[in-house]
């Protein structure tokens, strides 16, 4: 019985003219383009200098400052409100004042001045700005001083420099941190959502009327929506996994049986919201904008662009209920980290937990309204 | 009531459906004999389509019991799909799969194949044939309905439940649809169908006009008929409409109401040979039921 529920259900599904292109194109969106647009790495700031000081170490920081991949050198401003008027054109998104005497303050060994403003209407734009100029900066100011220790043979103040290093991501590549967490997203669609949808639409046009009346259990009927979409799943997710490594060489740490063990828990407890969704919708309108409104929640509180750890307490305690973030740092862990079964067991076990309360409540609500 | 049960296929005992304010089913009791055409007449609203849910085990009445085939509708609701057909008002077979493939579908559901029953719809099915690989979507409004009556039979149900089958069909096509129910009863399948049409109604064996949720009357169509208890005219004017205005105002007049290009006018006693065209007639099934409503 369930055999024949499944083969129509595929049927449909490829005939549609929407859904098996859908397949093919998400996999290659998600490792593409999506990467590539979610990139948080700032590149190509426009610095304005004002430089006040006109010394030869003040034209080599701000040459120093140009040479950087971060920024570029959009010009000069002789006064604040010049360079105030720049950045406010919006010509340049950063200003950096050195101050009279910056050079001899120096050499002095004395504090010498630099003021940085940015623009930070776009915040990610600013905060980083600055970050990577204070460094810089910072960067400069060491250079010299040990220039003077081999010129002048003396130590004034200990010199500390801090290296940092990206474990698990070396050069700290954005794309190998989103390609786990995005395929997250496309298992939610292809597994939670696309069934859920499906099973709304036979609700609209009326055919699960005439299943109704056959001797198929409603057991089965549930069963032969979401064995093909689970199916597809596996399938996609397997491409996805080639095409990463094909692509970018990304290739999990982990084991691949503990990464597709945690693939089939999530599923069954994404399936699990999406028949709880179903349950509740009697046409495609009103899924579809309970989806949009899961969707949207679970991705921001998930992890997937910010991470929960500087969210606000009670955020972090809504990421609690939500199976993305668990799903996200399984990917994570097991992708980058190379974390196995016992490292994820957390992870898993909360996902564990969704799934069994979604699938009760699916299954409860079913009765109710069935 | 034993004995009763033995003839009886389908027994409606006091069933009773409300949807918040709207009560839609009154106290509904009704047998169906086996091997017979059974009509469910009434006007759109009446409660046909509830009815029709209830007895398929689709929805759970409020009160009352019924049994098919012997099976309680609630209890034995398992055993029971297995032995009724049931087409909806409603288009509801898959539209993406062809004609063929919901056949094939709908018969290995119900855990049969297209063979074992196939003499059951030649008839229908040959008809559709040359379009068997067509998409079910894709047909005209009879193919459509000839395709849902195949997949309704292809289990070869005891009972078939047709929904306001020949709504939206041409009178062609109706006839023929006719035709085949009459066929399907000779190979000993009881049918309850529902139908807004009265001419339909004179070609069940026997019909419940239903109206408000509420069984007015269950006869054969001929009793019905000849059960009505006036004499009944019709008249025709220039202008019918300022016509049955005036008859409705006359205190001779107990009724008065369209019928086509006519009117049929119903006396207090003697009929009024003043009124232009006047003639008497044999009543219609329609007759009768817009007489039963009115009294």
């Amino acid at each position: 019985m369930l055999r024949y529920l499944i083969e129509k259900e595929f049927k449909q599904t490829f005939r549609n003219a929407f859904i098996p292109k859908l397949i093919l194109v998400f996999p290659f969106m998600v490792l593409l383009v999506f990467p590539w647009a979610a990139d948080q790495e700032i590149k190509n700031i426009n610095v304005t200098v004002i430089d006040r000081d006109h010394s030869t170490l003040s034209k080599r920081l701000s040459e120093k400052i140009g040479a950087s991949t971060y920024f570029n050198l959009a010009g000069y401003a002789d006064s604040n409100d010049e360079g105030t008027a720049i950045l406010e054109d919006g010509k340049s998104d950063m200003l950096l004042d050195i101050q009279p005497g910056f050079e001899k303050n120096l050499m002095n060994g004395d504090e010498a001045g630099v003021m940085i403003s940015a623009n930070a209407v776009n915040i990610m734009k600013g905060g980083l700005g600055s970050g990577y100029m204070s460094a810089i900066v910072q960067d400069f100011a060491g250079e010299i001083r040990a220039e003077r220790i081999r010129i002048f043979g003396k130590t004034e103040l200990p010199l500390i420099q801090v290296i940092s290093k990206g474990c698990f991501n070396v050069f700290l590549d954005y794309k190998v941190f989103m390609i786990p967490a995005l395929i997250v997203i496309l298992m939610t669609l292809l597994c939670g959502f696309l069934p859920a949808l499906n099973i709304v639409s036979e609700k609209e046009i009326g055919t699960i009327e005439q299943i109704n009346v056959t001797p198929v259990k409603k057991f089965s009927f549930i069963l032969g929506k979401l064995i093909p979409y689970w199916a597809i799943g596996l399938f996609v997710f397997t491409v996805t996994l080639g095409l990463a490594a094909l692509i970018y060489g990304l290739i999990p740490k982990g084991n691949l049986l503990t990464i597709y063990l945690s693939v089939l828990i999530y599923i069954s407890t994404v399936s699990g919201l999406g028949l709880v969704i179903s349950n509740y919708s009697s046409t495609l309108q009103q899924a579809m904008f309970v989806i949009f409104f899961f969707m949207i929640i679970f991705i921001l509180i998930s992890g997937l662009f910010t991470p929960i750890a500087s969210m606000p307490q009670w955020a972090q305690t809504f990421t609690y209920f939500n199976p993305l973030r668990y799903f996200i740092e399984i990917m994570r862990m097991t992708f980058l980290k190379g974390s196995g079964f016992w490292d994820i067991r957390q992870q898993l076990a909360a996902l564990g937990i969704c799934a069994f309360v979604l699938n009760g409540w699916a299954l409860i609500s079913y009765r109710k309204r069935g | 009531m034993k004995n009763n049960s033995q003839l009886s296929i389908l027994n409606s005992q006091l069933i009773t459906k409300r949807y918040g304010d709207v009560q839609v089913l009154k106290d509904v009791s009704f047998e169906v004999e086996r091997g017979e055409i059974f009509g469910l007449i009434g006007p759109d609203g009446a409660g046909k389509t509830t009815l029709f849910r209830i007895l398929t085990s689709l929805i759970l009445a409020d009160s009352g019991q019924a049994t098919v085939d012997g099976l309680d509708v609630v209890k034995d609701f398992r055993e029971l799909r297995k032995r009724i057909g049931y087409m909806p008002g409603r288009f509801s077979l898959y539209q993406d799969l062809s004609v063929e493939e919901n056949l094939n579908f709908f018969a290995t559901v119900f855990n049969t194949t297209v063979e074992e029953n196939y003499y059951l719809i030649r008839d229908i099915y040959k008809q559709i044939e040359p379009f068997k690989r067509r998409r079910a979507g894709k047909l005209s409004g009879g193919m459509k309905q000839k395709l849902a009556l195949s997949c309704a039979l292809i289990h070869k149900p005891t009972v078939l439940f047709l929904d306001e089958p020949t709504t939206g069909v041409d009178p062609v096509s109706r006839k023929e649809f006719w035709d085949m129910l009459k066929k399907l009863k000779m190979e000993g399948i009881t049918i309850i169908v529902s139908t807004p049409y009265m001419d339909e109604a004179q070609l069940c064996d026997r019909i419940a006009l239903i109206q408000h949720g509420k069984i007015l009357s269950i006869e054969t169509p001929e009793k019905i008929i000849s059960g009505f208890p006036e004499k009944l005219y019709q008249a025709h004017s220039e202008n019918n409409y300022l016509l049955l205005v005036d008859l409705r105002k006359s205190p001779k007049v107990k009724s008065a109401f369209m019928s086509g290009e006519y009117l049929h006018v119903v006396f207090n006693g003697e009929a009024d040979e003043t009124v232009p065209n006047l003639k008497e007639i044999a009543p219609t099934i329609e007759d009768c039921f817009i007489y039963l409503i009115e009294n």
